[in-house]
């Protein structure tokens, strides 16, 4: 056991906890501001596979990781945009079309894979680093934390411009009122579909970013079902936090740390079951909505499509 | 939601009741219909012949004697998963937890029934093991039904986050307790041929296709004919209604949850009884991920399901030979489901906007 507390083993549980982060962050973040404006985006798992695969396959061939970026939160923008014409336009049932479009983007991003990439499985360098001054230089913490690519401290940095945003900017609040009270908004001359749209639309572009930095960054290159269930992590996060970016990302933290020591430990040859490991976070959570059980803070209007007049 | 709630078909007046038949089937047939086209053409593009590939996977799937029994065999665990997500979804609770609960009822089941063979005759062992199945199911349930029915905490959340944490728990069990010694990757104990469900005669269908079927009607009848069933709707339909009705909503949310994990439980005990005979660690078919889209398509109707099941079924089997043989990965029967899906949802809206104007 001794072994396990070297410093090579430490820094590079914590650089895997950021690497298994980020993904969960970002995708988190998209589903918060969704779930903010009363569209429960279940599409994020197919949102995040698609940004995955449009990622890599922009970096491959453009041999840019920011173009890369870009093609993957276009990527899933694209998702967002099905999303959004099914669910927000015509009103249809969104767990239905969330399930519906994640097998869709499941089976077509396997599919490209495999007649596109499966034969000569070609994968990407490494990714740029970008190593804050200073910080980096500290024993096991800065390797570990501070010498990353530049996503991710974007996407820590988005966790403050998040909570910014909705507290003081009319954008913010408009969300809000689209997910608690969209009649009211209605009534003060902003369209309730609109503000949705673009929420959806926003949470398509960080979903598929963050499938794009697991392709790219995490693995260097694209398998089927790679995302493996990041974005229901994102949902479960979003839904823990209660509206506050900040918990999206405390969550993602623990999440990301328990899946770096699954890694962590395969690799040290410890003798217990990684899925034990796994466990740990669900469980933890389960715990503490059991503990301190109370009603959970939802948008009233979650899950309901808005029609004008309607008094369902 | 309330809008699934209005479109389950409800009884009309005899006349009516014909042109309601055809245009369920419209609504049916029109998305089939442009689900193949579609899926066609992204076939095309992929360059693999599109009637190539139907063809094979309906005569693999659904044409020969052979494909047709495996088609039949792939029915039982799903529509039994199908059956416990209709009396969730009627009941307006969304159980998303369904791989956990099937994945420990398959990994409970698989434990018990070598030990029970022991003692007791395949005639016992078998309906005990289901019976422990359905158990094991409802009470990886539990937490998320008291979470709901006490304090309102979303059950897509908790159930989800079960499920996670059953599938994890069940390659604990393999791997920490019920790792057969005889192996050398992780697996329970192999339930011999001869004990397991006994096959329907001429077939090598086993007869949890049987179970699975009677069970789907019978849940449909309760939902539709029987007094707790139609509270349930009443609960999915408006809980604060049924609040003001005097239903004991909690008490029917927990029974719901129940029931529903107990079904899915009851698939996973049926699936090792009838065909694996054991579990491997690792294994998760997502099976009851792939049949909400199929409980949605058949709007929470029982018949329906069975009649999309079947499709689904033929099309997983087709569609697995299909990648050997036509060299199109199984994925694509994937798509073909989405497209199935939003194909049938926009249908669903244009005629429901159609009817709206007439109004």
């Amino acid at each position: 056991m001794e072994g396990l507390l070297t410093q090579p083993f430490l820094t590079s549980l914590l650089f895997g906890a950021v690497t298994a982060g980020v993904p969960l962050l970002l995708a988190g973040l998209g589903e918060q501001i969704s779930e903010k404006a009363g569209v429960l985006n279940i599409g994020i798992e197919g949102m995040m596979l698609f940004g995955a695969y449009c990622g890599f396959a922009v970096a491959l061939y453009s041999g840019s990781f920011t173009l890369g970026f870009i093609g993957g939160g276009l990527g899933g923008m694209v998702v967002a945009a099905i999303v959004m014409l099914l669910c927000i336009r015509f009103g249809i049932n969104q767990i239905v079309i969330g399930i519906g479009v994640t097998i869709g983007f499941e089976g077509l991003t396997a599919l490209l894979h495999f007649f596109e990439f499966a034969q000569d499985n070609p994968s990407l360098p490494a990714a740029p680093v970008f190593a804050l001054p200073i910080v980096s230089d500290i024993p096991v913490i800065g390797p570990g934390l501070f010498a990353h690519n530049a996503l991710v401290y974007l996407a820590v940095i988005l966790v403050g411009v998040l909570t910014w945003m909705f507290r003081s900017t009319y954008v913010g609040l408009n969300l809000e009122a689209a997910g608690n009270k969209p009649a009211a908004l209605d009534a003060a001359g902003v369209s309730v579909l609109k503000t949705r749209a673009l929420a959806v639309l926003s949470t398509g572009f960080l979903a598929g970013l963050g499938g794009a930095y697991m392709a790219e960054v995490g693995a260097g290159s694209f398998g089927p079902f790679m995302t493996g269930g990041a974005g229901f992590i994102g949902i479960v996060l979003a839904m823990l936090a209660r509206g506050k970016p900040i918990w999206v990302l405390l969550g993602a933290a623990l999440f990301g740390a328990s899946l770096s020591m699954t890694t962590a430990l395969q690799v040290a040859g410890v003798n217990v079951p990684t899925d034990v490991v796994q466990m740990l976070p669900f469980a933890m959570v389960m715990l503490v909505l059991v503990i301190f059980a109370r009603h959970s803070v939802l948008p009233p209007a979650l899950a309901t499509p808005y029609v004008r007049g309607d008094r369902g | 939601m309330s809008a699934e709630a209005e479109t389950i078909p409800g009884q009309l007046p005899g006349g009516d009741r014909l042109k309601e038949i055809g245009g369920t089937a419209a609504r049916v047939l029109v998305p089939v219909v442009l689900a193949l086209i579609m899926g066609g053409i992204i076939l095309m593009i992929l360059g693999k012949d599109p009637l190539a590939y139907y063809a094979y996977v309906a005569r693999r799937g659904l044409l020969t004697w052979g494909g047709l029994q495996e088609t039949f065999t792939r029915m039982a665990p799903l529509l039994l998963i199908a059956a416990g997500l209709i009396v969730a979804f009627r009941a307006g609770i969304w159980n998303l937890g369904g791989d956990g609960q099937f994945l420990l009822g398959a990994v409970i089941t698989s434990a018990a029934a070598p030990v029970l063979l022991r003692a007791l005759p395949d005639l016992l062992v078998l309906p005990i093991c289901m019976i422990l199945g359905i158990v094991t199911g409802a009470i990886w349930s539990v937490v998320p039904a008291l979470l709901k029915a006490r304090y309102g905490i979303n059950e897509i959340i908790t159930s989800m986050m079960m499920s996670f944490l059953g599938t994890s728990f069940a390659n604990v069990l393999i791997k920490l307790v019920f790792w057969d010694p005889s192996t050398t990757v992780p697996q329970t104990r192999t339930l011999p041929v001869d004990d397991r469900l006994p096959r329907i005669i001429g077939t090598t269908v086993h007869s949890g296709i049987i179970v699975a079927i009677i069970v789907v009607i019978l849940v449909h009848l309760m939902m539709t004919r029987t007094s707790f069933g139609l509270k349930l709707q009443v609960v999915g339909a408006n809980p604060a209604a049924a609040v003001h009705a005097g239903l004991n909503v909690a008490g029917l949310t927990i029974a719901t949850f129940a029931i529903s994990a107990g079904l899915i439980g009851l698939s996973g005990a049926v699936d090792i009884l009838g065909v694996f005979g054991t579990v491997r660690a690792d294994w998760n078919p997502q099976y009851s991920f792939l049949v909400v889209p199929l409980v949605f398509l058949a709007r929470f109707n029982g018949y329906g399901v069975i009649g999309f099941t079947f499709f689904f079924s033929a099309l997983m089997i087709g569609g697995d030979s299909a990648a050997r043989r036509v060299g199109v990965p199984q994925f694509f029967v994937l798509v073909l489901v989405a497209l199935l899906l939003i194909f049938l949802a926009v249908v669903e809206y244009l005629d429901h906007r159609r009817r709206k104007k007439a109004h």
